[in-house]
């Protein structure tokens, strides 16, 4: 028995050589074989929103708190990232810790609310943190040195020696940062900081009572969501847009967020790249439908209102159907999988 | 295991670590030789309802008191009042030598007082042995970024969490259960869970709340058991909130009557039950 | 301050007052929802925008005042049913959180739908009320913004009325008093949630009209919705006396702020004063104003 899940096996388990084989795959053979389009439009997105999808799931799906605000945490990072880089002129790594930190203040700062408020009271005033953001970052130029409508570009992406701005080194420098935090949050979540989010989120008195640092814990899940969510922030600018306003950190942004978290599944870490996965393919499939079913005769307009009518759609279905994501729909197909290889 | 085997697996200093220093503040320990609880004329209210009315209550270390009462009596209001969830109109309260006003809830497992719910409080979405290592918590001395770091202190303090763990949880019987989701197990289990996510802290007070409500009468049996086995291997003092009078005239050394928030009545298992008071507003009903 | 700059600054207020008014109407929708189901609809704001685009798109086809407004009040209760019959039911009895996600889902749907029915263009309605403004002692009040400030007025009179003196009001309150013992009397919950969301649909066509009639009906008319959040969380999510109340105080410190502070920090902060103030009370008060303030059990 243990609380720690590394401790209960000392074999390396199957899941965790699934994990290495596919990271083997995605670090060594997809920046050979992908297409430039396959990066650019999905994989380069796919793991910025991974991580964004990822963060959020720390706070809302492991403690609970729900935020309609992620956006303004992206931006935050980003906007970071960018003045950092411009007039500090720090290495790289330096750089995105920096954003880090100040996405992770920022979001200290609009969890505090937490402390005090809880259920759809705390929800709302999270769309605080959205709007203000949104606001600051397009009302005063210094953000972004004074360019119209606030639009900042990437800069160049170096560090000790190696150029990260080719499409394959940007691919890479996205995924090893999304590697290297997922790892963190799995440990993160697997030991006992893990057991203090979940008994906040799933019973706050009793979790008081018996001594848990309830407050505390709500600000640390605050300010971790909100760095790794500023990181998904400065990978969006980045390595996917290279050039980004405020205002692409809409509320809508933050709804896509959230809606990656409840796909994917609220409490697990893969739910995130589950539920990016689909977001990210999803209209890129629907255009491409329409395109063949009826040669281009709908209008790119109609094609954008039907996406939203079926992601609403799909929200819905997934929370009376499978209300814990893509990630238990996985977990039975794997069991079923495995049950027919074991009879056969 | 034996409950003699488990407290000799738990060394004194850490069943009572801040025993020496816990005694130093305001009364003299002289004055209140053994005295684990001190209720003063404690009044509550809600809007205009008096849930309590001047209730005073004393425990002795190692002594199992029970509470009981009629619905609504202002048990569970009493058992709030001392974890510190409610905050008492009037009248003080006395832990561990010290006076407060109103109980520092947070700071309950520090001042040597752990609880049980009276409609279970586990935490679903963990399992039987997270949720019991969640009552020792408050001790851990490595934070998130030293768990983060994997710093090996950190892991030393898990492996010896997990260990206490396994020690209560053998104890309590529960051992081959505690790596299933603490949701899936059956009500009595999950009762017991509680019970001992509430020992693994090593109070000095125990507050349990309507314990036996919901069990089969085998469960009940079992669980007055774990309660006479906690008291004699670990000399804690209980409060037992309990509607079961079975129970709590096997179980109890007092019995402290309420009805409509007042104490009625006060006194051995064998006083309380000849008291004209109790049988009126209480046991009356059951007799007739 | 000088006699001209005060007059300024009441106007300033009552045209903020008039317009909390508005905000208030369209928070008395969530009210009706939350009261009875414990759910925060997000899909108010859409409902806002679908019933103010059917009216709009009848009346531009031809048919008259009144009828539009029987066929769009028709729509929207197909709409309460179908939510009802949809989302609702099979969503029943799972967390309020849960049921506050899937219409987040719903107002994806109903915005969807809206504008694939009826179009993406902007539409003018003119409700002929005169948008001219009036004197009143040196200080200009907007005819339309008073003539909305009655109607919301009317509308929260019927709602009241209806709630107290009717036999299905009383449903709502016992529902939302005591859900499993409305459910023991048999009192038919999915019939009075379908109800509920019709009532709140005519809510919206009021409120989409008013605002639709002062902005344009068209996609942004579902953002009022954000207008309206500040304006619930201040008043309690469970309170039509809040949420006028807080409509006020929303409405009249957001206008004033906008001139007196916004021209310090650049100006623009309608966006995020109105959550600013809702934040600040709940700080003090973590119901909101009027909310029902839970005693916890243990």
């Amino acid at each position: 028995m243990s609380v720690t899940a590394a401790t209960i096996r000392p074999v390396i388990p199957a899941q965790t050589i699934a994990i290495l084989i596919l990271l083997a795959l995605a670090f060594i053979a997809v920046p050979h074989l992908a297409s430039p389009y396959v990066i650019e439009a999905i994989l380069l997105p796919f793991l910025a929103l991974s991580l964004a999808g990822l963060g959020l799931n720390l706070l809302t799906g492991y403690a609970g708190q729900v935020s309609l605000g992620s956006a303004a945490f992206m931006a935050v990072g980003a906007f970071a990232a960018y003045n950092f880089n411009l007039r500090l002129g720090l290495p790289l790594p330096v750089t995105l810790v920096l954003a880090a930190t100040t996405a992770a203040a920022v979001g200290l700062v609009f969890g505090l609310p937490s402390l005090r408020l809880r259920g759809f009271y705390l929800a709302v005033s999270t769309l605080a943190a959205q709007f203000f953001v949104q606001w600051a970052l397009t009302k005063f130029g210094w953000f972004s040195n004074n360019s119209p409508s606030g639009v900042i570009a990437a800069p160049s992406l170096a560090f000790a020696g190696l150029s990260f701005d080719t499409r394959e080194g940007r691919y890479l420098l996205s995924l090893s940062i999304v590697t290297l935090v997922t790892f963190l949050v799995h440990r993160l979540v697997n030991g006992p900081e893990g057991v203090n989010l979940i008994a906040v989120r799933d019973n706050e008195t009793s979790a008081r009572v018996i001594g848990i640092p309830v407050l505390r814990t709500k600000l640390w899940a605050f300010a971790l969501s909100s760095a790794i969510i500023g990181l998904a922030g400065v990978l969006w600018a980045f390595t996917y847009l290279r050039t980004v306003e405020p205002a692409g950190f809409n509320l809508d942004r933050s709804f896509q967020i959230l809606f990656i978290a409840i796909i994917g599944g609220l409490a697990t870490i893969r739910g995130a790249f589950l539920g990016a996965a689909l977001i990210v393919v999803f209209p890129l499939l629907l255009a491409r439908l329409s395109g063949f079913f009826f040669d281009g005769s709908i209008d790119a307009g109609v094609v954008k209102l039907v996406e939203r009518i079926v992601l609403g759609t799909v929200i819905i279905a997934f929370l009376i159907a499978e209300p814990n994501g893509l990630s238990a729909m996985l977990d039975r197909a794997t069991r079923r999988l495995r049950s027919l290889f074991g009879r056969s | 295991m034996t409950s003699a085997a488990f407290l000799r697996t738990i060394p004194a200093a850490v069943l009572l670590p801040e025993f020496s220093a816990a005694f130093d503040t305001t009364l003299p320990r002289a004055a209140v030789p053994d005295l684990a609880l001190g209720l003063e004329g404690i009044e509550l209210h809600f809007g205009g309802i008096r849930a309590l009315k001047d209730v005073s209550l004393d425990l002795r270390a190692g002594e199992i008191r029970a509470v009981i009462g009629p619905n609504g009596a202002g048990k569970s209001s009493l058992v709030n009042v001392i974890s510190g969830l409610y905050r008492p109109d009037r009248g003080r309260i006395v832990l561990n030598g010290r006076a407060f006003a109103h109980v520092p809830s947070q700071r309950l497992p520090q001042l040597g007082v752990a609880r049980t719910f009276q409609n279970l409080a586990l935490f679903p979405g963990l399992t039987v042995a997270q949720n019991i290592a969640s009552g020792w918590v408050f001790r851990r001395r490595f934070g998130l970024l030293a768990h983060l770091a994997g710093l090996p202190a950190a892991r030393r303090e898990t492996r010896s969490v997990d260990d206490r763990v396994d020690q209560v949880a053998a104890f309590l019987g529960l051992s081959s259960h505690l790596d299933r989701p603490v949701a899936t197990l059956p009500y009595g289990l999950q009762k017991q869970v509680e019970l001992a996510r509430a020992l693994v802290a090593e109070p000095r007070l125990l507050l349990l709340d309507e314990p036996m409500a919901g069990l089969t009468a085998t469960e009940k049996a079992e669980m007055t058991g774990h309660i006479r086995a906690v008291r004699e291997s670990l000399g804690l003092a209980v409060i037992l909130i309990e509607h079961d009078i079975g129970v709590v005239m096997d179980l109890s050394d007092r019995v402290a009557v309420l009805d409509h928030g007042s104490k009625i009545a006060d006194g051995t298992p064998a006083e309380v039950r000849r008291d004209p008071d109790v049988i009126r507003a209480y046991l009356g009903a059951e007799a007739a | 301050m000088d006699w001209y700059a005060f007059l300024f600054a009441v106007e300033v207020a009552v045209g903020g007052l008039l317009s909390g008014v508005m905000y208030a109407l369209v928070a008395i929708g969530f009210v009706l929802i939350y009261k009875t189901s414990g759910v925060l609809n997000f899909a108010q704001g859409s409902m806002v925008l679908f019933a103010a685009l059917t009216f709009v798109s009848l009346v531009e086809h031809g048919v008259p005042f009144a009828g539009a407004l029987l066929l769009t009040l028709a729509a929207m209760t197909a709409l309460g049913f179908a939510i009802e019959r949809t989302v609702l039911r099979p969503l029943a009895n799972r967390s309020p959180m849960t049921l506050f996600m899937a219409t987040l889902g719903l107002a994806y749907v109903i915005e969807g739908a809206a504008q694939l029915i009826w179009g993406t263009q902007v539409h003018r309605l003119d409700l002929g009320i005169s948008n001219a403004p009036f004197e009143v002692g040196g200080i200009f009040i907007s005819t339309f913004d008073l003539v909305a400030a009655g109607i919301a007025a009317a509308m929260v009179a019927i709602l009241t009325a209806f709630f107290r003196f009717t036999r299905t009001g009383l449903s709502f309150r016992a529902v939302a008093d005591d859900t499993f013992a409305a459910m023991a009397v048999g009192l038919r919950l999915n019939r009075i949630q379908a109800a509920v969301w019709t009532a709140a649909g005519a809510v919206a066509l009021v409120a989409g009209l008013l605002w639709g009639a002062r902005l344009g009906v068209q996609f942004s008319l579902s953002l009022i919705v954000l207008k309206a959040l500040p304006v619930l969380v201040l008043g309690g999510f469970d309170s039509i006396l809040g949420a006028i109340v807080a409509g006020l105080i929303i409405g009249a410190s957001e206008k004033l702020a906008e001139v007196y502070l916004g021209p310090f920090v650049g100006g623009g902060i309608e966006g995020w004063f109105a959550y600013a103030v809702a934040l600040v009370v709940l700080l003090v008060r973590p119901s909101g104003l009027f909310g029902k303030k839970l005693v916890e059990r243990f």
